[in-house]
């Protein structure tokens, strides 16, 4: 009677999950690996090769964005974890905050603060320093992501180290561990699903991004994004070409998401995406 | 022509409050009969157009819309796009259908190629005769049979004059000048960057040969170095806010540009340039051929072309329309230069799609020719984490047999 219940609620999401999950990854599949008049092909997928040093810049600059993310917000979620619960609320708050304003305007608001006339360059000119060249810069890309994602980070970290028993540090500590051991052998690996999470969270949208590119890289830095982009709402209009590089980009992020997962033993896999 | 989304949609928000109730939404036709037809019949028409790109009733003056509705009784389904290839992939797809687009001149080409577009009936659209013969037989339509030019205008160089010298912005050059390191912009979309670069080796812009493509490219590739970014709407911030010098851009919107920074100037380079022309077309699987044909015709009465050319700041190819314009516009050399810079431009017509796909290519290795990899590092990549992934689990599975075990 229970199962019949539950299989009838679940009903709603999955005809949800499969006309607007399955249903469209099975079509960018189909339109990799077919032409124009529907026939098989591997042409297209093979082409992707050609744009090997777009997809190593995309992989490269969101690793670096996903390190910077994790490096800011390891300590920030662990310090706001151990603090007293009201204090806790509004540090919560403070990180969703800026969230709550589109996407698009905040990074917009990025532009005018670091152009060469923007609000940095002006500022650091009160004191004698600069200009420098900041915007459309590949750094100016990884500032846009960092900006952007940190929540994502931050949010699944500290969820699980509110979780981490006060009681285990001070156990650990009683047993004469020290501050870095206690670190090393108890936060950390109690802490591993959180960050593993939070580095699929940063990591993905990172890779994919496009707009932050266009906005902060002046068009010059082009990454998988953009070149998807070009592909669908571009002047040649070649659907299946995109569609085959967004299949490798997504191999690509599974298998990177796979081989982080294989550095977790298997009784920490709880909570964890993938 | 392209402007950004969020202020349409501010704008959109706007009229939604504003122009119901200030704007003037009677105006004088030229027989008003031939309007009356589809009264009290309840249709409806869906418009798809550019965003900004018609006048929509703020400050006082004719919201074309309303105007038509209330003229005609026939509903406007009005909505928005960005680019000509949003357009194109909107009626490929075949998803929606609309009675009225209004692509620019390759698109309206290649709409005809691939038979997207149907012919007008012009007995339907009387008001054809304000317009001026030039914009009406085109290179992409020579029959002038399957559109109805809109809007046109040219591309040129938009400069500071305070930092430029006059005398240098009578070439293409100008975008090619070390002098201006960093200080220079340069459209963000192949079509219009590849023209301005074929035209400056003396090519035509609706080159279909494969070398002077290459040609090109090899400029574009020079050139990068000195341009500071590429973009399209960012054009109007970064030059009225004086972040960059130089800019190509449409001349309507050099004109907006000069009104917010008087120290912005335009001029159209000597080697020719490319004139752009937005045309009125119904696409072949529109509902309502008749009431669209009403509503181009009620586009090209000379009241509400001038209208919309006022808001949108454009060039108006409507001659009845020109003559109700300020004198002050009408002498304005940006938006109507002389014949003699006329006969210098050229349209875009519509590439096969061997040269539109090059063209891609070749943009996306301008855009990321700073480093080369093999084009096998991505399968070696898959390859070795896939094999790594497997090592680890096998291990696994050993370990745990021997836990078992014990």
């Amino acid at each position: 009677m229970k199962t019949k219940h539950s299989s009838l609620f679940t009903l709603p999401y999955l005809i949800w999950s499969l006309i607007f999950i399955i249903v469209p990854m099975g079509l960018v599949v189909l339109f990799a690996f077919t032409t124009e008049s529907g026939q098989f092909t591997l042409d297209y997928v093979s082409q992707v090769g050609e744009y090997t040093n777009v997809l190593i810049r995309s992989v490269w600059l969101a690793a670096i964005a996903t390190v910077i993310c994790l490096l800011i917000g390891y300590p920030l979620a662990f310090i706001m974890s151990r603090m007293p619960g009201f204090q806790q609320q509004t540090m919560l708050m403070l990180i969703m905050l800026p969230m709550w304003m589109n996407f698009l305007l905040r990074t917009y608001a990025w532009m005018t603060i670091l152009e060469k006339n923007g609000l940095l360059n002006k500022l650091l000119g009160l004191v004698g320093l600069g200009p420098f060249d900041m915007i459309n810069t590949q750094g100016a890309v990884v500032l846009g992501m960092v900006y952007n994602y940190l929540p994502f980070m931050i949010l699944p970290l500290y969820s699980i180290m509110t979780k981490i028993d006060n009681r285990t540090i001070e156990a650990a500590q009683d047993l004469g561990a020290n501050t870095k051991n206690v670190f090393l052998r108890i936060v950390i690996p109690m802490s591993m699903p959180g960050i593993s999470t939070g580095i699929t969270m940063v990591f993905v949208p990172s890779v994919s991004t496009f707009i932050i590119s266009r906005m902060l890289g002046g068009g010059g830095n082009l990454l998988i994004g953009d070149l998807i982009d070009l592909q669908f709402l571009g002047n040649a209009y070649n659907p299946h070409l995109g569609s085959a590089i967004s299949l490798v980009l997504m191999v690509l992020i599974l298998l990177c998401m796979s081989l982080l997962n294989q550095f977790n033993g298997d009784e920490e896999r709880e909570g964890m995406l993938l | 022509m392209k402007r950004f989304t969020c202020l349409v949609l501010c704008l959109i928000l706007l009229t939604l409050f504003t122009s119901a109730a200030f704007a003037e939404d009677s105006v004088d036709v030229t027989d008003e009969s031939y309007y009356t037809k589809f009264r009290g019949q309840n249709l409806s028409i869906s418009v798809y157009n550019w965003g900004e790109y018609i006048c929509d009733g703020s400050d006082g003056a004719v919201d074309v819309n309303a105007a038509f509705e209330k003229l005609t009784g026939i509903k406007v389904l009005y909505t928005t796009f960005a680019t000509n290839e949003e357009l194109y992939a909107k009626i490929k797809s075949g998803g929606a259908s609309y009675d009225i687009v209004i692509p620019s001149d390759y698109m309206v080409a290649r709409m005809i190629a691939e038979d997207l577009v149907q012919p007008l009936d012009f007995k339907n659209i009387p008001n054809a005769r304000f317009l001026d013969e030039q914009y009406l037989y085109t290179d992409f339509d020579p029959e002038g049979a399957y559109s109805v030019p809109y809007t046109w205008g040219t591309v040129g160089i938009i400069y500071n004059t305070q930092y430029v010298e006059e005398e240098d912005t009578h070439s293409w050059d100008l975008l090619w000048d070390e002098r201006y390191m960093g200080e220079i912009l340069m459209f963000s979309n192949p079509r219009d960057s590849f023209a301005i670069a074929l035209k400056r080796l003396g090519y035509s812009m609706n080159s279909t040969s494969e070398e002077e493509l290459r040609d090109a490219c090899e400029s574009l590739k020079d050139q990068k170095s000195l341009v500071q970014a590429y973009v399209m709407d960012e054009i109007f911030d970064k030059m009225e806010g004086e972040e960059a010098m130089i800019a190509p851009y449409y001349a309507g919107d050099s004109i907006i540009m000069a009104a917010e920074n008087p120290n912005l100037a335009f001029s159209i380079p000597d080697e020719g340039t490319n004139r752009f022309i937005d045309s009125i077309c119904i696409p072949a699987n529109a509902k309502q051929k008749e009431a669209a044909e009403m509503y181009i015709n009620f586009l090209c009465e000379p009241e509400i072309a001038a209208a919309n050319i006022d808001f949108i700041g454009y060039s108006t190819p409507n001659l009845a329309a020109y003559e109700l314009l300020d004198e002050e516009m009408q002498q304005n050399s940006i938006a109507y230069p002389d014949q003699t810079v006329l006969e210098n431009t050229e349209a875009f017509t519509f590439l096969p799609s061997q040269i539109s796909t090059l063209m891609d290519k070749l943009w996306t290795e301008i855009l990321s020719n700073d480093e080369n990899y093999s084009k096998w590092t991505i399968p070696a990549f898959l390859l070795v984490g896939i094999l790594f992934s497997i090592a680890i689990n096998i291990r696994r599975v050993i370990r745990q047999k021997r836990e078992n075990m014990l």
